[in-house]
């Protein structure tokens, strides 16, 4: 099963080799993985999405903990959350293709952010199927390159007071 | 006049408390070496920076203090891998200090360099690398905290020159400040009560005692807890002195060579008392049958232990010595009676286990000399008192079974990593330690080969280590896999071409003994305890064809033993 852990750090060089060296070394795997401050600079957020059994989340979580610059580890599997990625798709464009281009960039509200002759670069939003979707419906135009983020995610506050 | 890095730096270990340091010296640590010069710090200069972390990590098994180490940049810091990586899988506090080149230099490929920070990244409780020297105190603060508390573990900081050399005021920090770094060390009440509860429910426990028993200066809980209960008891390798090896409820060690009795409890129990302990695999056998009828407590500082190989039923996530102290007063008052008759039955089977397969060996009184009668005779000459360290393989099994520990910190031995080569320099370690005591290393021909040249640190300290070679002119623990699992293809152990190992000791200026036959044992051993002023090799010429037994063969179950 997959599963986006969120893991605070100390902000200090190495700690990403640590944390990557702690999945390669035990044979855990990285899916996807996004690094940035917080809102102190001292610390960093890390989005690692993983996968596995119980057990091997259990020994995740237990040994990302264990390291001595890890703060907190959060597991956002069990819980409401806002999963989001971000994706840019430089997809082949003529000018019978343009419009139908246009309108599927309308439907997913994504945004075009650079257009050249032949080309619409088109930057999008979401969370991992709605980026699937897009680049499907891309595809038999041609894509000509498509770079993604890894995943961020965030609890949802509470409905009730 | 101001001070630079490197005075501080040997300020701040004195501080710390640290009276003694291995080390060899390089161009990266000359500020060190030069601050060393006139400093009341004790210094043992090693041959090879192996030797150097063997013999810290020796000092701090016997002593329960951090060993701490000195080596220069490259390849004085890679030297040390091998002695951490030891000192990692058997959670030995050391702090290891290796110097660097220049912060403007790193990253240069310069002249002795090496990334150990990077290196050790995976072998090591933690590490870092010093680039400013603002950092330096409460780096070196850091250190010695992390390797001592929690589950311990080696420490590397890692120090450039310029760092060492920059002007520096000692301001050495009273206490860390690790808001990331927070062990657990009281055990949960409810899962306390829970275990006793467990534990007085149960009709054929068994405690399963660790290295961590020995780490946690707990063996005197360990004792209480089982005396107490009246509960059988084995340990493993690395528990071996945790509790009395002479005590009646002693099964003797459990694992692949552990005794029938022990192996056999394990199987049966239907409650394992794990303490400190982490169900390796030369512990557990085939996991999927490990233990099959029991329910598992297991106490451990460490949550990435709990229910990592085997499933636990009540974990207890705290230091071993609390843990074992709040057991202890979860006994209820009018004791255990009920428990004690429900285990009554139990005890008579553990009792028919034990002497169904005692430990032995087919003795040769008038034949080639058996390395167990060796250590049976080490035995009896110390009368048990003394450290003993091992190298590892079949002198180091023999060494678990036949030698009796009855004390704490008084058996030595890499169990997780399995060094070769670790034994004799750990001694060296120990006896600087403890120069009054027997300190022995028994040793293999082939172990005792990998550090052999620490002999002439042993000589230039005046410290009388003895060494218990076996010498069985083989790899004799491959050679007994290749005997049992691989037709007796004898591919490349036979390691007689091998130095006279009496001629290679008077070299360097110490004791060699030798005994070829049986009636001979003794007199060598009572000649090398009698020489107190330098180190004694023994070389004694065993049997090669002596295997360890029993044996568990790797992926079996534990009930599946090969016996004598």
């Amino acid at each position: 099963m997959r599963h986006t852990i969120s893991v605070l750090v100390t902000n200090e060089f190495g700690v990403l080799s640590r944390i990557s060296g702690l999945f390669s070394g035990r044979g855990f795997n990285i899916e996807s993985l996004s690094v940035a401050e917080t809102l102190d600079p001292k610390i960093s957020r890390m989005t690692i999405v993983t996968s596995g059994d119980d057990k091997v989340l259990e020994q995740v979580n237990k040994q990302l903990n264990k390291l001595i610059n890890v703060i907190k580890v959060h597991d956002f599997t069990d819980e409401e959350h806002i999963e989001r990625e971000l994706a840019m798709i430089k997809v082949t464009s003529n000018a019978d293709t343009r419009a139908e281009i246009l309108s599927i960039v309308d439907i997913f509200r994504a945004k075009v952010v650079d257009v050249s002759p032949r080309t619409y670069t088109v930057e999008i939003t979401g969370d991992e199927e709605k980026i699937g979707a897009i680049t499907e419906l891309f595809r038999p135009f041609g894509i000509k390159e498509i770079v993604r983020t890894g995943r961020i995610a965030m609890a949802r506050s509470p409905k009730q007071k | 006049m101001k001070k630079n890095g490197a005075q501080v730096f040997i300020e701040c270990l004195l501080k710390e408390g640290v009276d003694t340091i291995f080390g060899f010296p390089g161009g990266a640590v000359l500020p060190i070496y030069d601050a060393l010069f006139d400093s009341p710090m004790r210094h043992i200069l090693v041959r090879h920076e192996q030797g150097a972390v063997h013999m810290a990590d020796g000092y701090a098994r016997a002593t329960g203090r951090p060993g701490v180490v000195v080596v220069t940049s490259g390849p004085g810091a890679t030297n040390t891998v091998t002695g951490i990586a030891t000192a990692y899988m058997d959670s030995i506090p050391l702090v290891v200090f290796t110097g660097q080149v220049p912060t403007a230099l790193i990253g240069n490929d310069a002249f002795q360099e090496a990334d150990i920070v990077g290196i050790t990244r995976p072998c090591t409780k933690h590490n870092y690398l010093v680039k400013d020297i603002k950092d330096l105190q409460r780096i070196i603060k850091e250190a010695f905290y992390i390797a001592t508390t929690g589950r311990p573990g080696p420490v590397l900081v890692d120090l450039p020159k310029d760092v060492l050399n920059a002007p520096c005021e000692l301001k050495y920090p009273d206490k860390v400040d690790l808001g990331s770094y927070q062990p657990n060390y009281k055990g949960h009440p409810g899962q306390i009560k829970k275990a006793m509860d467990f534990i007085l429910s149960s009709k054929r426990p068994v405690v399963y005692a660790g290295g961590g028993v020995i780490l946690a200066n707990a063996s005197d809980e360990m004792k209480a807890f089982s005396t107490k209960l009246n509960i059988p008891t084995t340990t493993t390798l690395m528990g071996l002195g945790g509790f009395p090896g002479t005590h009646p409820l002693f099964l003797g060690m459990l694992g692949m060579h552990g005794t029938y009795c022990a192996n056999m409890a394990i199987m049966n129990t239907d409650c394992l008392i794990a303490i400190g302990a982490r169900f390796d695999d030369r512990v557990t056998g085939k996991i999927d049958e490990f233990a099959p009828f029991a329910g598992i407590v297991h106490v451990d500082i460490d949550p990435t232990s709990i229910s990592k190989n085997v499933r636990v039923d009540i974990p207890i996530v705290g230091d071993v010595k609390n843990v074992l102290k709040d057991l202890l007063k979860a006994i209820p008052p009018q004791g255990a009676k009920d428990f004690k008759n429900n285990t009554k039955e139990w005890h008579g089977q553990i009792k028919s286990w034990n002497s169904t397969h005692t430990l032995s060996y087919k003795s040769d009184p008038k034949g080639k000399i058996k390395p167990q009668y060796v250590i049976e005779k080490l035995y009896e000459a110390t009368k048990g008192d003394a450290i003993i360290t091992t190298e590892v393989g079949q002198n180091q099994m023999w060494a678990a079974q036949f030698f009796k520990y009855d004390r704490a910190r008084t058996f030595i031995t890499s169990g997780g990593l399995g060094t070769m080569g670790f034994g004799f320099p750990a001694a060296i370690g120990a006896q600087i330690a403890f120069p009054d005591r027997t300190v022995i290393d028994i040793a293999g021909d082939g172990s005792l080969q990998m550090n052999i040249q620490e002999l002439a640190t042993a000589v230039q300290y005046k410290l009388p280590v003895k060494v218990a070679i076996l010498n069985n002119m083989v790899l004799g623990m491959v050679r007994q896999w290749q005997e049992f699992f691989y037709n007796k293809r004898y591919s490349h152990t036979c390691i007689s071409v091998a130095p006279d190992f009496v001629k290679l000791a008077e070299a360097y200026g110490a004791v060699g003994l030798r005994a070829r036959k049986p009636d001979e044992v003794e007199g060598v051993i009572k000649k090398a305890l009698s020489i107190k002023d330098r180190p004694v090799l023994m070389d004694f010429r065993v049997d090669p064809a002596e295997d360890v037994y029993p044996m568990v063969p790797a992926g079996q179950p534990l009930n599946k033993m090969l016996l004598v």
